[in-house]
């Protein structure tokens, strides 16, 4: 007992463990402050960002505002035209991609055998497709939608089809991914069960990643939502003064809008800028709440296994 | 060799069962409700008993390369079947050939003759798909859909368009899987919220409501705890009166309590590769295998003295 209590009184102060070394703290604090630094610049630049856009386009963000067409004189002018091109272009783009990207998905994850060299082709070609510059895809709607062999003109179905070409591989990625993390174990029990490779895709492997996929959609369309250069290129108007009445009808989108409203010159009668600031912040408020819905749905439905 | 093993056995093994079958089946887990069914079923093997499988020199491969081979024996209607052995032996390999589930793999590949019913499982004109409507299988880990119990159970009548209604079919499942009482009042709510052993159970229940004539059982009750895992054999000794039930366990006590037939699997490097292979060391009487075995190996193993 007692010579257990010297052999603890005897090394008291050369301490069990030692004192840090300055050296060390200063870098250890030193990186986490770098790492703070940055993050601050990124939210500094966003907000001096948004604080301008919002200084100069919160007073025209108004009903008036997007139940107005577009009009020479900025007093009365309105986004109502390219709001419903672009909810109308949106419409057609889910359309094709949805169906298009949930199949090919399915096909890459469920059927496609990865010793053939052309699945592996298509998977990476895929990848590739990703970070293609999105004003290729306008160049490819121009000329095979709007000119060439379909020759449907700047229209409704092509712009949409055209952003749908753009956000396709993100849809496929992102349903690949759904797809996969649904357990081998559940495609096993429903087959043990005598059921099809169909049957099994369609009523336990789609059902358990459709939240998934459907995050993968909005994101999608969110990222289109944005996209400026495609339309341009193919044509799409600038000035439109109506609502689409279809697929085959001429509309512009709320990006070429604030476009055009930027490039305008602007003088004491006529300032576009804060329409094309007003503009801004209604594709801003669409887009979180597209973001919005996507993460309501991945935390709401997503499978825990 | 396992040929000669079966010849052998069928000739003395009708003392034997008789006199260690009581002692064998007095067990926590199987109460006296239980004992009759089996009594009733045991003298079976003594007229030559209806062979639902013939596995004739199976060896399955993957990429070319052996994982079981020599594997010959019999399973016998409404008897239970265990595949014992240590692992990597290919027991799971094998019992995945007897519904085509290793179809599912690309690169795996079966030899020799598996007839069920007499019908080569194997031949061209066999779809896999109604092989597995016929035999239907139980996996190691409980595996639920993501959906309610009822739905769960409702899953594989509805995909083959079984007629009658949904609603006794998934009842009589229940019951038949000795699930119902204790699922009744839920039977809407997610399967995933249900204990482990009630899912394997369930899983179990969802194979009954197809009407299978056999039952794969592949370690059902490896991923359990001893509570749940009595229910399951309780339930195994049940389901014989009207199924034939094949079993691989890594649990040899659990072998010798509920199977009539037990083939030990044992694995072996290959001389020239480092290929490990599985087969078959001896097939019989599941009394036999635990009390005299034929073969050292066997002997060494149902004894604890390897594996």
């Amino acid at each position: 007992m007692s010579a257990h209590g010297e052999t603890i009184a005897a090394p008291g102060p050369a301490r069990a463990v030692d004192r840090p070394a300055t050296a060390r703290r200063v870098k250890d604090v030193g990186f986490r402050l770098a790492l703070v630094g940055c993050v601050a610049i990124a939210f500094l630049l966003l907000g001096v960002l948004l604080w301008d856009v919002v200084r100069d386009g919160a007073g025209r963000l108004n009903v008036d505002f997007i139940t107005s067409f577009a009009s020479t004189n900025a007093d009365q002018a309105g986004i109502q035209g390219a709001l419903w091109g672009t909810i109308w272009i949106m419409g057609v783009c889910a359309l094709f991609i949805i169906p298009v990207g949930v199949a090919t998905a399915i096909y890459l994850e469920e059927y496609a055998d990865n010793d053939r060299w052309y699945n592996r082709l298509i998977e990476v070609n895929i990848q590739n497709l990703a970070a293609v510059p999105s004003i290729v895809y306008g160049i490819l709607g121009l000329a095979f939608l709007v000119r060439g062999p379909l020759s449907l003109g700047p229209v409704v179905l092509a712009g949409g089809l055209t952003l749908g070409l753009l956000v396709l591989p993100v849809v496929i990625i992102a349903g690949r991914e759904a797809i996969r993390a649904v357990p081998p174990s559940i495609r096993e029990g429903s087959m043990a069960l005598g059921a099809t490779q169909w049957q099994t895709i369609w009523r336990q492997v789609l059902p358990a990643s459709i939240p998934g996929i459907a995050t993968g959609v909005i994101l999608a369309l969110s990222r289109a939502i944005g996209e400026t250069a495609p339309l341009i290129v193919i044509g799409t108007a600038t000035f439109v003064a109506f609502d689409p009445d279809g697929v085959n009808s001429l509309f512009t989108a709320m990006p070429i809008q604030i476009f055009d409203w930027i490039s305008r010159p602007s003088n004491d009668v006529n300032d576009y800028l804060p329409l094309a600031a007003a503009g801004i912040l209604l594709l801003m408020i669409v887009l979180v709440l597209m973001n919005a819905v996507a993460i309501w749905l991945r935390n709401r439905y997503e499978q825990k296994w | 060799m396992p040929d000669r093993i079966v010849d052998e056995s069928r000739q003395e093994q009708e003392e034997p069962q008789e006199e260690t079958g009581p002692r064998r089946f007095v067990d926590v887990h199987h109460g006296d409700g239980v004992s009759p069914a089996l009594e009733g079923a045991e003298p079976k093997p003594k007229v030559a008993h209806e062979a639902i499988f013939r596995l004739d020199d199976v060896m399955v491969s993957y990429n070319s390369k052996p994982a079981v081979r020599n594997v010959s024996f019999d399973v016998g209607k409404n008897e239970i079947t265990a595949l014992i052995g240590p692992s990597g032996c290919g027991k799971s390999t094998l019992i995945r050939c007897l519904n085509r589930m290793n179809d599912l793999i690309p690169a795996a590949k079966v030899e020799g003759k598996i007839l069920y019913h007499g019908q080569d499982l194997y031949a061209s004109d066999v779809d896999a798909v109604e092989v597995r409507k016929r035999i239907g299988m139980v996996f190691q880990k409980p595996n639920p859909f993501p959906k309610s119990i009822y739905d769960n159970i409702a899953f594989g009548p509805r995909v083959l368009g079984m007629k009658g209604s949904m609603d006794e079919i998934v009842e009589r499942a229940l019951h038949q899987g000795a699930l119902w009482d204790e699922v009744k009042d839920r039977l809407k709510t997610n399967a995933f919220g249900m204990s482990g052993g009630q899912q394997q159970r369930l899983c179990i229940a969802r194979c009954l409501a197809v009407q299978p004539d056999v039952i794969l059982m592949d370690e059902p009750c490896s991923a359990l705890d001893p509570i749940s895992t009595g229910k399951i054999e309780d339930l195994m000794m049940i389901l014989k009166r009207d199924y034939s039930i094949v079993i691989v366990t890594h649990n040899m006590q659990q072998a010798a309590r509920v199977s009539d037939k037990t083939a030990f699997f044992t694995v072996e490097l290959d001389a020239t590769e480092t290929n490990r292979t599985g087969h078959v060391v001896e097939f019989d009487d599941t009394e036999k295998i635990f009390t005299n075995p034929s073969d050292p190996r066997t002997e060494a193993y149902v004894t604890g003295k390897v594996g």
